[in-house]
C-alpha cells in the first residue's frame, strides 16, 4: 500500500526582549542558576504577572509577517500539570483566543515548485525553568533562570507530507523570526525549537491518522531524521498488523529513533482556564499599525528587490536572501566603493559560503569581512588582480594575513597589464617552443590554450588574462 | 451528578493531593454539590451572552521591557527544603 505522511509543526520561539513576560527579571541566557528567577517567576504567594509590552509587539510583528490576523481581544489562560520546571503548577498561555490566527507562509520545494503552508494561529506563553537530572544524591536540580521567558507558539496546520518539506518551513520561519528581529534563533541554547505531530495514512484517504508527537527537536538536521525515522516506525507497525497509540515520543540522536516518553491517552487533562490575574488583551487598528510601520524588509520583497536592483539570478537572490545577515552582508559586499553587484554575488554564495561551510562557521565569525570581500571585488574590477589571483587574495585574507592591497603587495601578486611586459612574456615563450609555433601555424588551433597556459605560468599567474589573449592572438597571426 | 468514589481519587491525583480513604465520602458530597450547581447554571440561556474572559470589564495594561528585578537568589534558596549549588532541589520526577 502507498503511504501519505502527515506533519504539522508547533515552533516555539523565545522572543527576544530584556526582561520576562510577566515579570522584571533579566532573561539574558547563561546566567547562574536561579540569579534570575524573581519572585513572580518562582510562584510564591501573593505575586502578580504584569504583562510586558515588547512580548506583545513582537508577537503582532510575527503575525504581521505571516499575513495573519491579529486579534483584537485575545486572553490568557492557565494551562494546567505538574512538574517541578514550572513552579506555579500551571503554565500562562493562551488558548481559545490567541494573539495571532490563520496566517500562512509559502516555502520552496526541492522541484522548484511553492507550495503554501497555513499557519493556524501563533500564542504568547511563558517558558518553563529547566531540570538538571545529573546526580544530587537521587535528587533532580532546578534552575528557574529561564521560567517566565516569553515564548510564541506557531501552530502550522497538518499540510507537510515529508520530512524535507517541514524542515523547509521550519527554516522559513527560522528566517523570519531573525528578519523580524524577535528571536535570535539560537537552536542549541534553546531560543528555537520544535514539536512534530506526525500520521500516516493510506494515500487518498481523507481521515487523518493516529498522530505521534515528537518533542523537543533542536537542530534542522535531527528534525528531518527524527520525522523520517518516525514515519518508517509508523507504516511498519501500521503494515505489521498494529495500531498507532497517541503519545508523546522523544528522539534519541545517538541511537537514531524515537521512542515513547509518556502515553497520552490517560492524557493530559490540561483544564485550560482564563487566567483570572491577567485582564484580555486589546489591540486596536492604531496599534497594529504602528507596529506595522516598523516591519523591516521581508525576505519575499527583498529576494525580489536583489532580482530587480541587482539584476541577480532567482538563485542567488534566494541563496542571498535565506537570512537577514547574508543578505545585509552582500549589500555591503555590493556597495563597496568600486565593488560590483554580480561579483558579489558570486563571491558571496561561492567562496564566502563554502569558507563558512567548510569550517562551520556562522557569518558573524567569518575572518573576511564584507568591507574586506568588498575591497578584494574592487581590485577584480580595476584589473589590479584577475579572479584566479583574487582567490589566493582571498584565502589569505581568510588566514588574517591582512587586507587585500596588504596582500596584493606583500605578495607581488599584482597583475601584469603593462602590454610591453606581456609582450615580452610571449616572445620568451615563443622562442622556446619554436616547434609547437610551427604546428600551430600549421593549422593546429588548439595549441592556443598551450600557449596561454605556458605565458600565464611564466607570468605566476599575473598577466591581465583578457590582454594575454588579445596580444597573443596577434604575436600568433601576424 | 453524584460522583463516584473513583472519581474522587481520579480528581484529587490530577491536582497531586493526598487524601485517606475515611475522607473520600465528605469530598463525593461536597463536590457532587458543586456540580449540581454548576448543573444549574448550565441551565440557563446564554446563547446570546458573549464569553467572559474576567469579571471587570477593562483592558490588559502593559509594562515597559526593563529589568527591574535584582537577583535574591540566596533568600529564595533558603526557604527551600533542599538546594545545592544554586539549584532548588525536588525528587526526581524523570520518567
Amino acid at each position: 500500500m502507498e503511504w501519505q505522511a502527515v506533519i504539522g509543526l508547533e515552533i516555539h520561539a523565545q522572543l527576544a526582549t530584556r526582561s520576562k513576560i510577566f515579570s522584571g527579571a533579566a532573561t539574558a541566557y547563561g546566567a547562574a542558576p536561579n540569579t534570575q528567577a524573581c519572585a513572580v517567576d518562582l510562584g510564591l504567594p501573593g505575586v502578580l504577572p504584569v504583562l510586558n509590552g515588547e512580548a506583545v509587539r513582537m508577537a503582532v510583528k510575527f503575525g504581521l509577517a505571516i499575513d495573519a490576523q491579529i486579534t483584537p481581544r485575545s486572553v490568557f489562560a492557565r494551562k494546567n500539570y505538574f512538574y517541578p520546571d514550572l513552579p506555579k503548577g500551571y503554565q500562562i498561555s493562551q488558548y481559545e483566543l490567541p494573539i495571532v490566527a490563520h496566517g500562512s507562509m509559502e516555502i520552496e520545494l526541492e522541484d522548484g515548485t511553492t507550495k503554501t503552508i497555513g499557519i493556524v494561529r501563533a500564542h504568547l506563553e511563558e517558558d518553563a525553568g529547566k531540570s538538571l537530572h545529573e546526580d544530587f544524591h537521587g535528587l533532580t536540580g532546578i534552575d528557574l533562570n529561564r521560567a517566565g521567558t516569553p515564548l510564541i507558539e506557531i501552530v502550522s496546520g497538518p499540510e507537510m507530507h515529508s520530512a524535507k518539506e517541514a524542515v523547509a518551513y521550519m527554516k522559513k520561519i527560522h528566517a523570519l523570526v531573525r528578519y523580524l528581529d524577535i528571536c535570535d534563533g539560537n537552536m542549541q541554547e534553546g531560543s528555537f525549537r520544535c514539536d512534530a505531530n506526525v500520521s500516516v495514512r493510506p494515500l487518498g484517504q481523507e481521515k487523518l491518522g493516529t498522530r505521534a508527537e515528537i518533542k523537543n527537536l533542536n537542530s534542522f538536521r535531527f528534525i528531518e531524521r527524527a520525522i523520517n525515522h518516525e514515519i518508517a516506525r509508523q507504516i511498519e507497525l501500521i503494515e505489521g498488523g498494529g495500531k498507532v497509540v497517541q503519545e508523546t515520543r522523544l528522539y534519541d540522536a545517538e541511537r537514531d529513533e524515537t521512542r515513547s516518553m509518556r502515553s497520552k491517552e490517560e492524557a493530559f487533562d490540561y483544564r485550560y482556564f482564563p487566567d483570572p490575574d491577567l485582564l484580555p488583551v486589546e489591540l486596536d487598528d492604531k496599534y497594529i499599525e504602528w507596529v506595522r510601520k516598523s516591519l523591516p524588509e521581508l525576505p519575499v520583497a527583498k529576494r525580489q528587490r536583489f532580482i530587480d536592483q541587482y539584476g541577480l539570478t532567482s538563485r542567488d537572490a534566494t541563496i542571498l536572501t535565506a537570512s537577514r545577515e547574508l543578505a545585509d552582508y552582500f549589500e555591503r559586499v555590493a556597495k563597496a566603493p568600486g565593488s560590483d553587484a554580480k561579483l558579489a554575488a558570486n563571491w558571496v554564495s561561492g567562496e564566502l559560503l563554502g569558507a563558512l561551510n567548510r569550517e562551520a562557521r556562522e557569518l558573524d565569525q567569518s575572518p573576511v569581512t564584507a568591507t574586506m570581500l568588498g575591497g578584494l571585488i574592487a581590485r577584480i574590477v580595476d584589473n589590479t588582480i584577475s579572479g584566479k589571483i583574487a582567490k589566493e587574495v582571498f584565502a589569505a585574507m581568510w588566514d588574517g594575513e591582512g587586507d587585500c592591497d596588504a596582500i596584493i603587495n606583500a605578495r607581488g601578486l599584482k597583475q601584469i597589464t603593462d602590454s610591453g611586459s606581456i609582450e615580452a612574456l610571449i616572445d620568451g615563450i615563443l622562442a622556446k617552443n619554436p616547434q609547437q609555433l610551427a604546428d600551430y601555424r600549421a593549422g593546429k588551433d588548439k595549441l592556443f590554450g598551450f600557449f596561454v597556459g605556458q605565458v600565464m605560468k611564466a607570468s605566476k599567474g599575473q598577466a591581465n588574462p583578457a590582454q594575454l589573449n588579445d596580444l597573443l592572438k596577434k604575436k600568433l597571426d601576424s | 451528578m453524584t460522583l463516584e468514589h473513583t472519581d474522587v481519587e481520579r480528581i484529587a491525583h490530577l491536582a497531586r493531593l493526598q487524601i485517606s480513604g475515611d475522607e473520600i465520602p465528605a469530598y463525593q458530597n461536597s463536590l457532587s454539590a458543586i456540580l449540581a450547581l454548576v448543573g444549574e447554571l448550565k441551565l440557563a440561556d446564554v446563547g446570546q451572552v458573549l464569553p467572559m474572559a474576567h469579571p471587570l470589564d477593562v483592558a490588559q495594561r502593559l509594562r515597559p521591557d526593563v529589568v527591574s528585578e535584582a537577583d535574591q537568589r540566596d533568600r529564595f534558596l533558603a526557604i527551600a527544603p533542599h538546594s545545592e549549588a544554586g539549584l532548588y532541589l525536588v525528587p526526581k520526577v524523570i520518567e
